[in-house]
């Protein structure tokens, strides 16, 4: 790759699956859009680079870093701050950097509850460990020292690391909404557009999943929490009025209303919905305003439909919500 | 100075502006004695309370939490305490399961007429928060580095 005068563009993984890289590779021929206008100097699942590469290029050589994963180990941390100086642009990419997504829930347990899951030969486990082994961060071998990254006790989001520039939420981002941004940055780099304000959401709605949603929507009352798995839902009828909890009300617009759409219940995960501070507040709200009692035990006896209210609604935002993470996980010192 | 070193709950308190402001008030006008650890915040209606304000307080800092509003039935806004009612019982539910002891978040019903046994309400969940010890959400989150400047403020338009 030799100099050219293209702009730079890197793409990086923390905490997160892979999915965000598959996205983007699911644009199809727009990938080529980026290929011939982007210099691409950093990219690990697509191309062979080092860190010691990037560490060597110049402060704010790279235009736009897509940044997915969260903070989970020193290394997401290290390379959230590198990307961060060599880029001008740094984009939270998908809903593991911009609140945490499913690796954030781990943050419900401690880090030794973790590794007790991971590592520990339990019953019932398929886990092969007699020896009960687990990582160490420093380790002398003969042939000299070994290090690996620091695992920490609590999973962060990239913006509490680092400052960002702009947000792109999905799990993952559905790849029509990742052409439109690329479109809209190679507009700003031939001047026919500006960039939208610094910290804005970019490539999604600004309203909620239910705005998108075609289901029809009457007056919602709850008598029972039911699971879409145990009786045949009516297509055609909002799922939360059936007793479905649809995370909807508080999932911020962008996907096109997907899930509901194809008989699933919207899980959340386009994240917060504009002006929603806190999404699992949010739906807590909306979902226990619309049960229908007003008696104490029989609300409680209501609310057992739902046996898992934190994981239902964080399933996306735990690392960015207001908690953050459970008591044993912030008790965790290192 | 061993008084001193006793620990002192910070405990939040939203109370409607109907009965259990009032009888928070009633409780002053009586000069009945209760510990002043609970900073009240007088909201229109307890259905007004959001669960982000309990959530933000626990995250700012609070050890407890109390939620007050006018008995069931007695609503000024005819029912909207029965809103209170079904997301305490969830939102209980689910501080529990993020590591929250029992107690640390308390739902009292209280009449304009009811200053003596907002006392003692207040006086109860005290003793209870007491003796679970300090929270201390907002150290944790810093110490550890997870509240930046922008989820601060962020948290400042709650």
């Amino acid at each position: 790759m030799s100099a050219n005068s293209k702009p730079k563009f890197a793409m990086y993984w923390g905490a997160s699956c892979g999915g965000c890289e598959v996205a983007v590779l699911n644009t199809h021929e727009k990938i080529l859009d980026i290929d011939a206008n982007f210099d691409v100097v950093f990219w690990p699942v697509a191309m062979d680079a080092k860190y010691k590469d990037v560490e060597a290029m110049e402060d704010e050589s790279i235009l736009v870093t897509f940044y997915n994963g969260g903070i989970r180990t020193s290394e997401n941390e290290h390379l959230a701050k590198l990307l961060r100086r060599k880029s001008k642009i740094l984009v939270a990419f998908g809903s593991c950097a911009s609140e945490g997504c499913i690796p954030g829930l781990a943050n419900l347990y401690s880090k030794n509850e973790l590794f007790n899951t991971v590592y520990a030969q339990r019953d019932g486990c398929s886990t092969v460990n007699p020896e009960n082994i687990r990582p160490q961060q420093n380790w002398d071998a003969p042939e000299g020292s070994i290090q690996i990254p620091e695992f920490y006790s609590i999973l962060r989001p990239i913006n509490q690391v680092v400052d960002v520039d702009y947000y792109l939420p999905g799990c993952p981002p559905e790849s029509e909404r990742i052409a439109e941004v690329v479109d809209l940055v190679i507009q700003v780099i031939r001047g026919e557009a500006a960039l939208p304000p610094k910290g804005s959401v970019i490539g999604a709605g600004a309203s909620t999943v239910c705005d998108e949603c075609k289901r029809s929507r009457n007056v919602k009352t709850i008598k029972k929490f039911v699971r879409i798995q145990d009786f045949m839902p009516d297509p055609s009828m909002c799922l939360l009025e059936q007793g479905i909890v649809c995370n909807g009300p508080a999932t911020r617009s962008g996907c096109g209303a997907l899930c509901p759409s194809a008989g699933a219940v919207c899980i959340g995960c386009y994240g917060v919905a504009e002006g929603v501070i806190d999404y699992g507040a949010r739906m807590l709200s909306a979902v226990s305003s619309v049960i229908d009692s007003r008696n104490e035990k029989e609300i409680e006896k209501i609310i057992e439909g739902i046996p898992d209210p934190a994981g239902m609604f964080y399933r996306f935002s735990l690392a960015s919500s207001l908690l953050g993470a459970s008591k044993s996980a912030w008790h965790d010192k290192e | 100075m061993e008084e001193q070193q006793q620990f002192e709950p910070k405990i939040i308190g939203f109370t409607c502006n109907w009965c259990s402001y009032r009888a928070a008030d009633l409780a002053g006008i009586s000069r009945t004695k209760y510990p002043p650890n609970v900073r009240l915040i007088r909201l229109m209606c307890s259905g007004r309370l959001d669960p982000t304000f309990v959530f933000k307080a626990f995250s700012s800092g609070a050890d407890g939490v109390l939620i007050s509003g006018c008995h069931p039935g007695d609503c000024h806004y005819v029912d909207q305490n029965y809103k209170t009612m079904r997301r305490f019982a969830l939102m209980e539910k689910m501080l529990v399961q993020m590591g929250f002891e029992q107690g640390r978040i308390k739902l009292v019903w209280a009449s304009a007429g009811e200053g003596l046994q907002f006392a003692e309400a207040v006086t109860g969940m005290v003793e209870t928060v007491r003796k679970l010890g300090p929270l201390d959400w907002h150290i944790r989150g810093q110490s550890n580095g997870h509240l930046t400047k922008e989820l601060l403020l962020k948290e400042d338009v709650v």
